[in-house]
């Protein structure tokens, strides 16, 4: 079982995007990305090659958007700058200044990632498998019914982000008490 | 496996095991139903002592997490170190000194020692055994005492740096360090005759409290509860990091999924991290224990970084994302000892309640690490 051939059984799928990241700089060999709809399918794609779970966890990229479009941004500027300066080098009128960049549609929200870790008993082959959910309505359907042993990684990452596994089947506080109603990993969280 | 008593009427009751019980060696609770002395369910309820480590982690500095990961497992405190100093070197780029991946090699083996023999004595108290326990401890205590000359401390160590150790052994604790291992070896044989032949311990342990290798996949377990259901798995020759690739080790593997098979893949773990010992000190270069130019302040690039350590429970892998400043942006702390006791649950049914006490020690159960 190679790596090469988890990516094509994951190229088969309507996946988001795959990367193969440099093993030694990163720790992991297949970096596999789809929308929440897929994560069933790709985790079935690893149980029936014998992957065991690691992990389940999520990331939190509140402001990433804003950063993104600040970036994209002083870009714009920059290259507009460089534009009016050759034209004025040039001796010609400097072009008008190009408009805003347009918002994409519902990038407003920022994401909650999810990230599943698998790793193998017999070869060498670690397989990050990420989706992203909005913030505002995290939902993700459950792999419990896949591997057993998801039901506690779902249960915390419930705890700390606030993310729905959608048909978990006791999806109630693991490591928070019992009545909490607060997911301290979120990056707006205030104690 | 007991079989499981069938009666007619469907009478069972619940029992609170803990959170404050002997068996769970911590703040564990486990809810069970029973059906007379045999269990129907059982569910673990974690987070007595939950300190949030993760959130800790983007609250300060690399540097500032370091004596975090010691608390974690507290009687393998330096595999933990080793784990987190690892990623944050690999997302870093920091390349450290031969010498002090030695060191770290020596003093961690050393500290997986002490970690099973103490399991070893909690163990055999809890199947009612009270001596072994005395012996064990005294053994440990001598590794205690050596670490603690070149640590510093005696249980949370925090004594790897990014970039090689915080300080060089004296000139006491090569000698120490080999003596104490002929001392062990020495004992090791009364160990076996004293608890692994033992009459009362075999009937406690064979042939009960099974854990299939598909269990093991489905749940993610790893270290000597995988390979003591036949699964050749271990990071330190699976993954090689630091100097293992050039040791010669054995990995213990036990195919039959009991808990006997559970405790003698400890048991020949004792062995095989004292081979490892002698080996790293024979051949221990010199040069500094630290690598020159490391920054004051880190900041590594952009990005997702993962690396796993072989500690005494399993693998202990730790994913961080750096978004390029001098605090984590995330940090998962993803411990063995939680998959591991996922399983109970599974694995227990049927049992009966003193068997599944017996099932609960071998997975070797550190609390603090489960809740983190």
């Amino acid at each position: 079982m190679h790596t090469s051939e988890i990516k094509q059984a994951m190229a088969a799928l309507p996946a988001l995007a795959i990367a193969e990241p440099e093993y030694a700089k990163r720790g992991n060999h297949l970096d596999v990305t789809v929308a929440p709809d897929q994560v069933v399918a790709a985790v079935t794609v690893l149980d029936k090659h014998g992957f065991f779970i690691e992990a389940i966890t999520g990331v939190d990229w509140l402001g990433e958007k804003a950063a993104l479009r600040k970036e994209a941004a002083a870009k714009a500027a920059a290259a507009a700058k460089a534009a009016a300066e050759a034209a004025k080098a040039a001796g010609q009128e400097p072009p008008p200044a190009p408009a805003a960049p347009s918002e994409p549609d519902g990038s407003r929200v920022d994401d909650l990632e999810v990230v599943y870790d698998f790793n193998h008993y017999e070869t060498l082959c670690r397989v990050t498998v990420r989706t992203r959910v909005p913030r505002d309505n995290p939902e993700v359907p459950t792999i419990s019914e896949v591997y057993p042993g998801a039901n506690w990684h779902e249960r915390e990452t419930h705890d700390f982000f606030g993310i729905t596994f959608v048909g978990h089947p006791y999806l109630v506080p693991l490591l928070l008490p019992e009545d909490a109603d607060f997911h301290p990993l979120l990056k707006d969280y205030t104690p | 496996m007991s079989a499981f008593a069938q009666t007619q009427l469907k009478e069972t009751f619940v029992i609170n095991l803990g959170p404050q019980h002997p068996a769970t060696h911590g703040v564990l609770r486990v809810k069970l139903v029973m059906d007379g002395e045999y269990i129907v369910e059982a569910e673990p309820v974690l987070g007595y002592i939950h300190r949030m480590h993760e959130k800790m982690g983007e609250n300060r500095t690399w540097a500032q997490f370091m004596p975090n990961t010691g608390r974690m497992d507290y009687l393998h405190a330096l595999a933990y170190n080793h784990g987190y100093v690892a990623v944050v070197e690999r997302a870093a780029g920091i390349e450290v000194p031969e010498r002090a991946e030695y060191i770290r090699v020596i003093t961690a083996e050393l500290n997986r020692i002490s970690s099973h023999l103490l399991w070893f004595g909690a163990f055999v108290l809890d199947l009612g055994g009270f001596t072994p326990l005395l012996y064990a401890f005294d053994d440990r205590e001598q590794i205690l005492d050596l670490l603690e000359s070149v640590t510093g401390s005696r249980l949370t160590y925090s004594y790897f740096r990014f970039g090689g150790v915080y300080n060089d052994i004296d000139e006491n604790f090569v000698p120490g360090a080999l003596a104490f291992i002929k001392r062990l070896r020495e004992r090791l044989p009364m160990y076996h005759a004293l608890v692994t032949k033992n009459i009362i311990l075999r009937k406690r342990l064979e042939d009960i409290g099974f854990i299939t290798p598909e269990m093991c996949r489905k749940y993610g377990a790893t270290g000597p509860v995988a390979r003591g259901s036949g699964i050749d798995f271990d990071v330190r020759r699976h993954e090689p990091y630091s100097i293992y690739p050039e040791l010669n080790f054995d990995v213990p593997v036990y195919p039959k999924g009991d808990s006997m098979a559970r405790y003698m893949v400890r048991m020949d773990e004792i062995e095989q991290s004292m081979r490892i010992v002698e080996q790293a000190i024979a051949k221990l270069p010199a040069g500094p224990v630290m690598a020159e130019k490391v920054p004051k302040i880190l900041k590594p690039a952009k990005g997702d970084y993962y690396h796993a350590v072989e500690t005494a429970r399993g693998s202990f892998g730790i994913r961080v994302v750096s978004d390029g400043t001098n605090t984590p942006y995330r940090l998962k702390l993803r411990s063995p000892t939680f998959s591991n006791l996922s399983l109970f649950g599974e694995a227990c049914q049927g049992m009966l309640l003193p068997d599944a006490l017996a099932l609960m020690g071998s997975l070797d159960l550190v609390i603090p690490e489960i809740d983190r």
